[in-house]
């Protein structure tokens, strides 16, 4: 489902070319449960934004649902993005002065979908988050970890079959990033392809795939067949 | 993105940063209501001309010596001296069927005296016909007597002004008061306020026009009114004038004419032009509102890095994202107008409250006009800050850098 051949990605940092992305070749099946996991400044986050079509690789090859990306303009990169792929970030990147129904909401906002279709799918998204109680609550008006479970409900109000979460339990005590942690893993049994980006050894360890990177390079790769 | 979710969407992030949009609010309002105000001024003073011509009576012809128009071609070979207006001539309008009134007059500047108090007045030489035509009435006494205007009687009309400058507290019909050294008797005063084109009328003397010929030592008129039957007669009235002006010069037409018309038009010209000078003076202040609305956007898309970045993860175009800044902007510079109109319209009524008898009102084109060119400043100056959105790279927009 998706394919990374050779793909780099160089930064330029002063006189200096930061090779973020060194050559990596890597594939995800659909459903897969994936950790990246490695030292700061090893590409996770960059890699990360390669596959959700949120950056540009210099060279190789990306093939995203069988269709090469790199020839793909902004707007239909866009449109792969709004149809197929969510995000969860570490700083939940929510709009505060909108109430959680609204920001879960958002996506389906921007893409044009009618309010009523809209108020049934959050209403829908809220339940299955345990919600339902603070939808017309701000952002802060809640914890963390209702902040974050609004963040994932953005990310798959428009039921995508990618997820991709970079640094989900960072800002999260341990109790709220378990949470969290149970709430991706469930999406992830129902379909949804999960691709983890974490310092968390606890929170990698659980993936069934971990990826390890070093120095924008694939140093390791392997499947755990536990749980 | 449908309109309704747009507009809202825009309307909120209004909302929620109160202070930036209060005071871009305010700017545009400022610039709308000046708008308003000052082209409704304009057009105030256009029609208080026109009223002012109005209440003369459109159907009055003015006749002065001399041609001041051109007529183009080459100049005559001979010189052409303008003949005197005289008496005679004014009179014989009369025999034109279209022509009911007219009123001769000689105007000077005379010292004007009553025991030792004096005044430096405008004198007019005038007939009874032109109190009527120049809708002057008398507060006190009577107009001048209806007498051959030939005659130098030795009576006088005083302004109100004039009157309470001489004999304060006292009666002045009866009196004898001396223009230059010549001796008048008051018998009638103008009722206080007459006005005639905004000239004020209390600061004078009228006496007979061969009195004021004589006092000024002068055969030549300084005009003639001329009134005609009604106002389909002007233009046969304006003809009939000239022709029999004409004749008695010998065949020389050195007579301007001029009717209301005319003079109400070119007043009208110039007010108007003013009204829209003053209105793009006032626009000025729509284009530095539109300068703010630039630099507080710049300074919200700046501190919206991160949400621009999250609608771009999110699968926004581009071009939405620009969309969505510039709807922003545009309810900024619609809404900063409404309430400029508004105030504006404020403003209007409370000076027709303060000046009743200026006829201050916007004109037709002013509020749309102004409401039109703020929401165009706005999409003008919020396309920058919206391209600056638009083109956020969404990885840097969402790592806060």
């Amino acid at each position: 489902m998706i394919v990374l051949e050779d793909v780099e990605r160089d930064f330029v940092v002063g006189d200096e070319t930061v090779h973020a992305l060194d050559q990596v070749s890597i594939a995800f099946e659909a459903g897969d449960y994936v950790s990246v996991m490695g030292p700061s400044g090893s590409g996770k986050s960059t890699l990360l934004n390669v596959l959700g079509l949120l950056d540009r690789p210099n060279s190789g090859s990306y093939r995203l649902f069988d269709q090469e990306t790199r020839e793909l303009g902004e707007e239909q990169r866009a449109a792969l993005r709004r149809r197929h792929i969510g995000f969860v970030f570490q700083a939940f990147h929510l709009v505060s002065r909108l109430t959680a129904a609204d920001n879960i909401g958002l996506p389906m906002m921007l893409a044009g979908i009618e309010p009523r279709a809209r108020h049934q799918r959050v209403t829908e998204v809220l339940a299955a988050l345990g919600l339902t109680d603070r939808a017309q609550h701000r952002p802060d008006q809640l914890s963390g970890g209702q902040r974050q479970r609004v963040a994932i409900g953005r990310a798959i109000v428009m039921r995508p079959s990618l997820l991709l979460a970079d640094e989900p339990t960072g800002n999260l005590d341990q109790h709220a990033g378990g949470e969290v942690v149970e709430l991706i893993e469930r999406l992830n049994n129902d379909g949804i392809t999960l691709i983890v980006v974490t310092h968390d050894k606890e929170v990698g360890r659980r993936a069934r795939r971990h990826v390890r990177m070093v120095d924008g390079r694939i140093d390791r790769d392997t499947l755990h067949a536990h749980d | 993105m449908r309109t309704t979710d747009l507009l809202l969407f825009s309307g909120q992030s209004l909302a929620g940063a109160r202070k930036r949009t209060l005071l871009m609010l305010l700017a545009m309002s400022i610039g709308v209501a000046s708008v308003v105000l000052l082209t409704a001024l304009g057009e105030g003073a256009r029609r208080y001309v026109a009223d002012q011509f109005a209440s003369l009576g459109t159907h009055l012809l003015i006749m002065m010596p001399g041609r001041s128009e051109t007529t183009g071609g080459a100049p005559p070979l001979f010189g052409e001296t303008p003949r005197d207006l005289t008496l005679d001539d004014a009179l014989a309008l009369l025999r034109a069927r279209s022509i009911t009134r007219v009123a001769p007059l000689v105007v000077g500047n005379a010292p004007v005296s009553y025991g030792n108090r004096e005044r430096e007045v405008t004198v007019i030489g005038a007939t009874q016909a032109y109190f009527p035509m120049r809708h002057l009435s008398t507060a006190s006494g009577r107009a001048l007597p209806d007498i051959d205007p030939a005659r130098a009687a030795n009576v006088a009309v005083l302004g109100a002004g004039l009157r309470k400058a001489l004999f304060g507290g006292h009666r002045a019909i009866g009196q004898w008061v001396r223009v230059d050294d010549r001796r008048f008797r008051v018998i009638g005063v103008i009722g206080k306020g007459g006005q005639s084109f905004g000239q004020n009328l209390d600061d004078m003397i009228v006496i007979p026009v061969a009195a004021a010929q004589e006092l000024f030592d002068t055969t030549s008129l300084f005009r003639v009114l001329i009134e005609a039957r009604s106002e389909h007669h002007v233009e046969r009235a304006k003809a009939a004038a000239r022709t029999l002006i004409q004749q008695r010069h010998d065949g020389e037409d050195d007579v301007t004419i001029i009717s209301q018309d005319a003079l109400l038009q070119t007043f009208d010209d110039i007010l108007r032009t003013m009204t829209y000078a003053v209105g793009g003076i006032a626009a000025i202040s729509l284009g530095v509102a539109g300068i703010l609305i630039m630099n507080v956007m710049l300074v919200a898309v700046s501190q919206r890095v991160a949400e621009i970045g999250l609608m771009k993860a999110l699968g926004t175009p581009a071009r939405q994202v620009l969309r969505i800044f510039l709807v922003e902007a545009m309810l900024l510079a619609a809404a900063g107008a409404g309430i400029g109109v508004l105030v504006g319209s404020g403003g209007i009524l409370a000076m027709q409250q303060l000046l009743p008898e200026f006829p201050v009102a916007a004109p037709l084109w002013a509020v749309p006009a102004s409401v039109v060119v703020a929401v165009l400043t706005g999409l003008l100056f919020g396309t920058l800050p919206a391209r600056r959105a638009a083109l956020l790279d969404p990885v840097q927009a969402l790592s806060g850098r």
